[in-house]
Formats: structure tokens, sequence, C-alpha cells
């Protein structure tokens, strides 16, 4: 079994990540973006990408955060089927991570109690941070994605019970006007995570999952890869553009996760990530080498 | 598409040059406020200490830290502006010409910004490592209590761009945008 100490370098290196996610903009998302600001046409579009990726970099050189919004913290974990660790354990180590990257950094705690509003000052709180549980075969690591997850584009949140004769036809169509009616608001050019399937629950959980995958990496089934490449071109098409100010980029990526679902049901959830698409990847060997990456 | 460079306070003849698109920087002072500074100005009607006259206001909730005695800037950015649409009449009465943030206001907000000769100035959102690098100082603060949501008075120097997102003649470049964008999407062949 894992150490003690290993707990507590666990503890430390998600402080770290989280500070590192909150400054250290990911490469795919970096591309993307370079990518949207050559190709885009509406001068206010380009104005506005040009102010995005001149922020990427004032973050680097000064060592500044990208973004002021601290997020609300989301974990995935994947546990390998022969990593000898307690989740029990795990838990606490990212919940200690998290406080001590607000409290030593400092970093603005976003974090509330839904019914007093109250604000602990540790972006933390009951049943917060998020976290989710992956076992995986055949692996003997742990590895931690974290997810500072922006509120301008999390308000911008959408689930729906649609019918199945509403087929995948009614899955694009609430899937485009609910992006292209976020306007301004979740800080487009955004990437689009889009749940299909599933129980309510699961379907709000996949279209989470999938605004972690790395930026315009494509789902490997060829028929959902379809669905993703046929949702970003319309709504490109529509021309609500950068800060929803118009022009040709409103979305990076579409990425669709699916799962099994009921005979009656035919569930649709989207979850918007913001440009400002901050994540990192801690992995923790069987070792006990630690590296963060994204 | 114009540039301008603004200072602060705003004057009517300023704001009234500018139309939807064009590019503003600012120079002078900004007050940083929110959801919670704005219910303790217009739903507990407390009195609001700085004089806002021609006033620019920025949606916001800053990452601050305390060096002796005085909060120093850790990271100063935006947040949505439509959660606060409610109290835009609010600061026109106090004599508020400029209300930025991201995302703009409704259709209500916009009339009233033409009715008071104001305007809405849109910030790129996100860009808070750009707009930190433009505050020079936090000169003064009210209301500690509501920290982060606290009355901040930023110094600025070249705090930009914003793009003029609702001018004072009664255009709404998100409104305008995000209809059009609706109207193409509902005659998409898919
Ligand atoms: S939506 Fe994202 S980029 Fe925009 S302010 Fe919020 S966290 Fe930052």
């Amino acid at each position: 079994m894992w150490s003690r100490d290993r707990y507590k370098q666990m503890a430390e290196a998600v402080a770290m990540l989280y500070v590192k996610a909150l400054k250290d903009m990911p490469p795919d998302v970096r591309i993307a973006l370079q990518n949207a600001e050559q190709g885009e046409t509406a001068p206010i579009g380009k104005t506005i990408l040009g102010t995005i990726r001149k922020n990427i970099g004032a973050a680097d050189r000064e060592n500044l955060l990208i973004c002021q919004d601290t997020g609300t913290p989301v974990y995935f974990v994947q546990v390998g089927e022969y990593a000898e660790a307690n989740p029990v354990a795990i838990e606490r180590a990212i919940r200690q991570g998290t406080e001590r990257a607000t409290t030593s950094h400092p970093l603005r705690s976003s974090v509330v109690s839904p019914i007093t509003r109250k604000n602990p000052q540790t972006n933390t709180g009951y049943r917060v941070p998020v976290i989710h549980w992956d076992f995986v075969e055949d692996r003997d690591d742990v590895e931690v994605v974290v997810v500072p997850k922006g509120s301008g584009s999390e308000n911008m949140t959408y689930f729906r019970m649609l019918l199945p004769a509403d087929g995948v036809l009614g899955i694009k169509r609430f899937v485009l006007e609910s992006v292209v009616g976020s306007g301004g608001n979740p800080c487009p050019p955004v990437i689009v995570g889009v749940g299909i399937g599933g129980s309510s629950d699961l379907c709000m959980l996949l279209a989470k999952k999938a605004i972690i995958r790395p930026c315009g990496e494509r789902n490997p089934d060829p028929e959902v890869a379809g669905l993703e490449a046929d949702l970003l071109q319309a709504i490109n098409a529509s021309g609500l553009g950068p800060m929803g100010l118009g022009g040709i980029n409103t979305a990076l990526a579409v990425h669709v996760e699916h799962a099994a679902t009921h005979i009656s049901q035919n569930p649709v959830a989207v979850n918007i990530q913001c440009w400002a698409a901050r994540r990192g990847r801690l992995t923790i060997r069987s070792t006990g080498d630690l590296a963060i990456g994204f | 598409m114009a540039d301008y460079q603004l200072t602060t306070p705003l004057t009517d003849d300023v704001v009234m040059s500018l139309h939807v698109g064009d590019v503003v920087t600012v120079n002078g002072h900004i007050y940083g406020l929110r959801d919670a500074t704005l219910i303790r100005m217009f739903d507990q009607k407390v009195d609001i200490p700085p004089d806002l006259t021609g006033a620019i206001c920025l949606h916001t909730a800053p990452g601050v830290r305390l060096e002796e005695g005085r909060y120093v800037k850790v990271s100063v950015g935006t947040t949505t502006s439509t959660r606060m649409n409610r109290f835009t009449e609010g600061l026109l009465g106090q004599g508020v010409k400029a209300i930025t943030g991201k995302g703009g206001l409704l259709e209500d907000s916009t009339k009233l910004l033409q009715a008071h000769h104001a305007v809405y100035l849109g910030l790129v959102g996100g860009t808070a490592a750009s707009e930190t690098l433009q505050i020079e100082e936090i000169e003064e603060m009210w209301w500690p209590d509501l920290m982060p949501e606290c009355l901040w008075k930023f110094r600025v120097r070249d705090f930009g761009p914003l793009i003029v997102g609702i001018d004072a003649y009664g255009r709404n470049l998100y409104l305008e945008t995000k209809q059009q964008a609706l109207a193409v999407v509902k005659h998409m062949e898919m």
C-alpha cells in the first residue's frame, strides 16, 4: 500500500497542480486559439482573439492567473487496477491540496454555501471539491485531472430528456440552440461538451467529461466523430463569434461522449467550457514518481 | 470601428462620440463592484461612499493579497454583466457613465443607457492577466465584510481594449449579434 508520505506528497502536488492549471494554458488550447485568430474574418473578432492570446502571453511572462475566476474545483481521478492506493486518503489529499493552494498563493475563493452564501475562503466546502472516479484495467498508476471550472461557462449548462423520436436531429438542434442562445456569456470561443444517452446523471457527467478531452481530439467512434464535426461547423456558421460580438469562431471544438440509454429515453446534456479551458494532470506512478502535465 | 483613448471622469460629449464596435482604452480610475456590492447599494440602500459622477464601473470580484494593511492585486478580471442587469438604473442614477464587464446587458438596460447618455464597454472575458497588469494600484476599498465583492477603486493605465457593446444611441451589439445568429441557426439544414 502507498505510504503516508506519499499522500503528503500528493497533497503538495495537488496544490501545485491547481495553481499551475490556473496559469499555464494547455498546448492544445493554445494551438486552437492561434488557428482561430489566424482564420477570423471579423475585425472585432480578430481583436478579441488577439487580446486573448496576448493575455496568455502575459500570464506566462508575469506568472499571473489567466482568468480571475478560480472556478469550482472539479477533479477526475483514474485509479489503475493494480494501484495500491486508498481512495479515502486520495480524496483527503485532493481537498488538502486545493485548500493549501487557495490560502498560500493566495487564490480568490470562489466556493460558497448554497444556503447561507457564506464563503469559507478555501475553495472547498460540503461535497466540494467535486471528485469523479474511474477505475481502469491493467494499470498501476493513479491519475488526477483538475479542471478549475469557470462559472461564466458553467452557468451555461443545459439538459433535456428528448424523445427517442427526436433522434440525432433533435440532439443537434438542442446543442446548437443552447450554444448560440448563450451568446457572449460563456466567453466564446468555447469548447462544447456534449453528453448523449445514459441516465440523466450519467448524461451530465459525460458532458463534463467531454470538456476535459484535449481540444479538438476526435471521439474514436467515427459516427460520433462525424456528429462532432457537423456540430462544430453549424455552431461556427451561426456567426455569433468571439465574445458573442460576431465572427466565425464561436467554438474551438465540440466533444461528444455517449453511453447506452433506455429504450424510451433520448437524454442530451451540454456543458460549455470557455476559451480559458484550464486543465492540469498529475500522474502518480507505482514507484512513487510524480509527474505534472496537462 | 474607431479607436479611442478615454480619461475618467467621462463627460456626456465623450460618451456621445462612441458607437457600437468602437474600441477604447481607459486611463484614470475605475470602480469595481458586483452582485453583493450592488445589493448593498440598491436593495439595502446603504449610502455609497465615493461620488460616482462620470465614473466607469467594472463588474469584478478581484483576487487580492493583504500586505502591510493594504490590499494588493493578485488577479483582477471581470464577470458576466447580465447577472447584474437589474442594477443598471441605480448606477446610472448615481451619474455613472460607463458600465464595463463581459457578456453585455439586456434590452431594458439598453434603453436606460440611451436615456442617461451612458455606454456599456465590453471587456474580453477571461483576460485577467492583462487587466491585472493594466491596474496600477488599488487606491481604496469599502465594505471589507463583502470580500471579495467589496467596492474597489482602481487606478488604471491603458486599460483595455474595451469594445463599445452598447452605445448611447440604443444599439446593443450583443443582442443584435445573438438575434442574428439564432435566426441563422433556425433556418439551418441539419
Ligand atoms: S467564463 Fe471562463 S474565461 Fe470567462 S470569465 Fe469565466 S472562467 Fe474566465
